[in-house]
């Protein structure tokens, strides 16, 4: 075979060695600065303090210690608390999320929906025009009051219209109307199709913009930034923008900090690697999941590529 | 009502031709399509609520808010209108100058960068041998994506922390150069933003242009061989103009967002250093700074509304300019 490799081209992309050899050099070299960051910031948490500040990062520790980790156990209720704040937050979130946008995407999937066009435009005509911040954060923190509330968290994410046009999208190309029809002389309701034969058949496109919302609410800080002030109601993101505005912080509500104080006044706080500590524990549960979400998400991005 | 008075309306109907009338019409419809009005209200409360309550509260703009003890909304019926003087003000300041030019120029960087870079990276992606191989690359590129800009901003501090950092420890060493203080010197952050910007991104885009790639039929290809057309010529004359769509339609949207910008990328990942605003300040950023963080609801809002016009306006234009050159490529 490699016989007649060097004769002619097997394939039709095929290409010659040294081309192939080339962007496989490109590939790993790009793959290693994918990786590298991740990389740095689990071995300076890993580091000994005093030889992260001599000789600065390194990729690989010099003298190993788990004394930044060993601070953050000292403090691992507020760490673990808001671990539940963003583990319940993105999953109660992405399944109402999911049930809003489907059931309003079913509608105007319906070619017979006298008003689906009305009703499309009110859902697109929100990506074309935006009020901006101000009225938006005047309306969840003073109209409605729901400042230190989980709710902020979640209700302006319940609705993204991209999404939305993609679900459409999917229920008219995907879902037969003849099954839809046939259903309807045998007497089922616009509820009974939708649960029964709608979301079952919609599976593939429910499964990937379920991960999109999740990595969503997962990954957001900003509501937070906005709306929550109660330390009890932080999510890990916001935990760790906190934690790397001030690592200082981590210890503020920490009487597990004061008893090592009290114990050993020269105490320092190792703060360089406490900071990556905090990243590592941040990142954690994203890192580990994703390869095995990677591929739905690499399809529904093929599926969201589809014009709406 | 029940199912079984249901069909017997229908039957009814279905006998009597004169039941077309139009009353009976509407129970018809109501009948038929209420179920879906029910289906959409929890998704239109919270369109109003996130998106056209605001609209309407867009006017803040032109009026001078003052606080009074009976709540926000009759506070806002209250302030009296000052017309365009909330934007005077702001279009007094070189702030609007320089929130301007940066967010564009950033967006359009970036648009450039993601196709670009994008574009090569599928081809190069479709060139590989490997399958397996080429797979665990993508897995890599698109890690990424998936980390949030809180993330980010540790990732990139541990590369530019002025003392300790990897790149004023090693790298600039190696290149002989001295090291720089990064987070207070602007002109290195109209590198800095680009690179993550499309570190971070371009594992979305190289898919989406992948997965156009891979869509297209092997016989333009085995047509093109046989004319001897070269690899070059076939990803000319085959490959780009048939992804043209996804090509046009993923840059339409960006330009659509070119007002807008990724707010973690700058308040994030620039640790929201002031120093650094003349670089670095976006309307988002300055939006965010000036009402969250100053209390200046009148500029803060007037600055919202400027962004969502001309962000309105560029869409609507982009989409014109499109349409002029292929229609069918357009978004609407």
């Amino acid at each position: 075979m490699a016989a007649a490799r060097s004769n002619r081209p097997q394939s039709l992309h095929d290409i010659s060695n040294l081309s192939n050899f080339l962007i496989n050099g490109f590939f790993w070299i790009y793959t290693i600065l994918c990786v590298l960051p991740l990389v740095l910031v689990i071995a300076v948490s890993f580091s000994d303090e005093n030889a992260v500040l001599v000789n600065g990062y390194k990729l690989w520790p010099e003298k190993f210690s788990l004394s930044a980790y060993d601070f953050l156990l000292s403090d691992w209720w507020s760490i673990v608390r808001s671990y539940g704040t963003s583990f319940f937050v993105t999953l109660v979130a992405t399944l109402i999320a999911l049930l809003t946008m489907s059931l309003y995407a079913y509608p105007i999937s319906r070619q017979d929906f006298t008003h689906r066009k009305l009703f499309s435009f009110l859902m697109f005509f929100t990506m074309l025009f935006n009020s901006g911040l101000v009225p938006f954060y005047l309306l969840y923190a003073q109209g409605l009051n729901l400042r230190d509330n989980l709710w902020v968290l979640m209700i302006p994410m319940f609705v993204q219209p991209f999404f939305v046009l993609v679900l459409r999208t999917f229920f008219t190309n995907s879902v037969p109307s003849a099954l839809l029809e046939s259903a309807k002389i045998d007497g089922s309701g616009e509820w009974r199709i939708f649960a029964q034969i709608v979301l079952p058949l919609s599976l593939p496109v429910l499964a990937t913009v379920g991960l999109f919302c999740t990595l969503n609410y997962w990954n957001d800080w900003f509501l937070s930034l906005l709306f929550i002030n109660d330390d009890s109601l932080y999510t890990i993101q916001f935990r760790m923008y906190q934690a790397l505005l001030d690592v200082t912080f981590l210890s503020a509500n920490s009487s597990a900090y004061s008893a090592i104080l009290a114990q050993n006044p020269d105490y320092q706080l190792p703060t360089e690697t406490v900071t990556m500590a905090m990243a590592v524990v941040g990142i954690g549960p994203i890192v580990l999941a994703y390869p095995f979400f990677q591929r739905f998400f690499v399809k529904g991005l093929t599926v969201g590529a589809v014009k709406g | 009502m029940t199912p079984s008075t249901d069909a017997a309306e229908v039957i009814i109907k279905a006998k009597t031709p004169n039941a077309r009338t139009k009353p009976k019409q509407n129970i018809g419809y109501w009948k038929k399509f209420g179920a879906f009005y029910i289906m959409m209200t929890p998704a239109l409360l919270v369109l109003l609520l996130n998106n056209y309550i605001p609209m309407i509260g867009s006017l803040i703009a032109f009026k001078q808010i003052e606080y009074s003890a009976s709540g926000f909304i009759q506070s806002f019926l209250d302030s009296k209108w000052v017309g365009l003087d909330n934007f005077d003000y702001l279009f007094s300041t070189s702030d609007a100058w320089i929130i301007t030019r940066n967010t564009l120029l950033y967006n359009a960087v970036f648009i450039v960068l993601n196709l670009v870079i994008g574009v090569t990276l599928a081809l190069l992606f479709n060139a590989m041998r490997n399958r397996r191989l080429a797979k665990l690359h993508q897995t890599a590129m698109f890690l990424p994506y998936f980390l949030s800009m809180v993330v980010i901003s540790y990732l990139v501090y541990a590369f530019l922390n002025p003392d300790i950092g990897i790149m004023n420890r090693f790298v600039l060493p190696w290149l002989g150069m001295e090291p720089i203080d990064w987070y207070t010197e602007p002109k290195w952050w109209t590198i800095i933003l680009p690179i993550i910007n499309t570190w971070k991104g371009i594992g979305y885009y190289a898919v989406i242009f992948l997965a156009a790639i891979i869509g297209i039929d092997n016989e333009y290809y085995e047509a093109a061989k046989i004319d001897g057309a070269s690899r070059w010529r076939q990803i000319r004359s085959i490959t780009l103009p048939l992804i043209r769509p996804v090509i046009i339609i993923l840059t339409l949207l960006q330009i659509g967002r070119i007002f807008y910008s990724d707010f973690g990328l700058f308040f994030q990942v620039t640790r929201n250093s002031g120093i650094l605003y003349d670089t670095t300040l976006v309307i988002d950023t300055y939006v965010y700074q000036s009402f969250i963080v100053s209390g200046d609801i009148g500029m803060s809002s007037a600055a919202g509304l400027y962004q969502a016009v001309v962000g309105f306006v560029l869409v609507l234009l982009s989409n014109l300019v499109i349409r002029r050159i292929s229609k069918d490529d357009a978004l609407f």
